[in-house]
């Protein structure tokens, strides 16, 4: 993030983003090689490329846009973007910001309801055994989701080849692991 | 000769066959891989897509202990368990405050002595000089090797394969007599982190995956990486469902493939715990291979 840029209190969500990730917007030319090796751009209402654009104009309806975007959530962090990109501009950070601004400002769009209950359902099983419970986090989505019979035609194979531990495994030291959780996510805002 | 070993929840959960066939390889090879004791699950996408400073406390916590416990080389055989290691090091070396902040936030303090290695790296630093002699099935199979995202990038953090047509697991694979084929979605994304949330994207992009190995003759596809593996596998109706068509190419992980090659039994490889059948034909063995295998050119 070579930015030889003198620093200017900026409160754009562009500005946001430099602050807490290094990363600057305004680099990026829009050649378009990220929205083209994305592999979820199909999916996104806007491609990687055009995301920054509406944060380089600094128009707070491009923001908001932003904020709301399905984009952002389809994102897999794949790091393809930052692998092509001739300006080295560092997309997976500022989606990861963009993410959890959206949560904080209560803008996630609707269409990710199923990606953050599932991301939720997994650090609670992290939260309370220190360690993934697969069958746990399955139920805990699946209630959260509403998508009861999802993947129920997979179970009994995954029974058969003994995919599936019944028990969660608990580490001894879950008091600390619930003190990392109090002072990072669980500080600022409730996440439940 | 001991090694740090971090499973992660998916090596003890759905993907044991992946620990299974590391630490069966390790023995092999008179090498005893320890956990970290007490070690917590490194976050994973949950944690970095919702919260910067958990997912850097989380995998911290586990760096913490191994350098506490003494380890310098700790293996790491999930490519996103070592994706989220190698990111954490690097952003607390990095970044003086922040490390500070995260000692303080889990109470521990992580120096920076560990050393990551992912699958590859281990191979490569302590399996791959002594293998030849201990060869006993050539795998002599056209394999697709699949590298995915988290293993070879971002380079910049992982300094590890190149990120367009990566060399490292193809080298090892012709190592054991496979011929590692040309294909062209190598490095590109299995869907990981949607797997559960938005099935149909991770068919999309897993189908093209399998499709493309098939179409250009693989036999067998290799991974490094859990995720990898239960989409291209456990998933495998879905992709059909989508290719329109079925797709019986099995799934190995690398270190399944090179048990194979050393004579440990497919049961202990955990051969039966996958959904596609890995049924391999049984292949005469050839000297003719031998020849091919020596012109074939190493990395750059």
């Amino acid at each position: 993030m070579s930015d030889n840029h003198n620093h200017i209190v900026d409160n754009s969500l562009a500005g946001k983003v430099k602050e807490h990730t290094g990363v600057l917007a305004a680099r990026c030319y829009q050649c378009g090689k990220c929205s083209a090796g994305c592999p979820v751009s199909e999916d996104m209402d806007y491609p990687p490329s055009l995301i920054m654009r509406m944060l380089q104009t600094g128009d707070p309806k491009d923001e908001e846009l932003v904020l709301r975007s399905k984009s952002i959530w389809y994102c897999l962090t794949c790091e393809m973007c930052i692998a092509r990109c001739p300006m080295e501009v560092d997309i997976p950070p500022m989606m990861d910001y963009l993410r959890s601004e959206s949560i904080k400002q209560n803008k996630a769009n609707p269409a990710s309801k199923n990606i953050i209950s599932f991301h939720k359902a997994f650090l609670d099983s992290i939260k309370q055994t220190g360690r993934l419970y697969e069958l746990g986090l399955t139920l805990d989505f699946k209630v959260r989701s509403m998508k009861l019979m999802q993947d129920m035609s997979i179970v009994p194979t995954m029974l058969a080849k003994n995919k599936l531990n019944f028990l969660p495994e608990l580490i001894k030291n879950r008091r600390n692991i619930k003190q990392i959780f109090q002072k990072t996510i669980d500080k600022k805002e409730e996440t439940k | 000769m001991k090694l740090g070993f971090y499973p992660g929840c998916s090596l003890e959960g759905m993907s044991r066959e992946y620990s299974d066939s590391v630490v069966a390889l390790a023995k092999r090879f008179d090498i005893e891989l320890v956990q970290i004791p007490d070690w917590n699950c490194c976050g994973a996408t949950a944690a970095h897509n919702l919260n910067k400073e958990l997912s850097l406390s989380l995998p911290a916590r586990n760096l913490a202990l191994a350098e506490k416990e003494g380890f310098t080389d700790v293996v790491v055989p999930c490519a996103a368990c070592y994706s989220r290691f190698s990111t954490t090091h690097h952003e607390l070396m990095h970044n003086h405050d922040l490390r500070h902040k995260i000692n303080e936030v889990m109470e521990m303090e992580y120096k920076g002595t560990i050393n990551t290695l992912n699958v590859i790296q281990f191979i490569d630093k302590y399996i791959i000089d002594k293998i030849e002699e201990k060869i006993v099935n050539k795998f002599n199979y056209k394999a697709a090797c699949y590298y995915g995202c988290l293993l070879v990038r971002p380079n910049k953090v992982l300094e590890f394969d190149r990120t367009e047509d990566p060399q490292t697991m193809d080298v090892v694979m012709r190592k054991i007599g496979a011929d590692s084929i040309d294909w062209a979605f190598k490095t590109e994304c299995c869907g990981a982190g949607l797997s559960v949330s938005a099935t149909n994207t991770v068919a999309r992009l897993s189908g093209k995956i399998v499709d493309d190995a098939e179409h250009r003759g693989a036999e067998v596809i290799i991974v490094a990486c859990p995720m990898c593996h239960s989409n291209l596998d456990m998933r495998r109706s879905e992709i059909n469902k989508y290719l329109g068509k079925k797709v019986t190419t099995p799934i190995l992980y690398i270190t399944q493939a090179l048990g194979l090659a050393v004579g440990i039994s497919e049961k202990e490889l955990g051969f039966n715990r996958h959904f596609v059948p890995v049924n391999l034909p049984k292949k005469a063995e050839t000297v003719q291979k031998e020849e091919v295998k020596t012109q074939k050119v190493e990395v750059e």
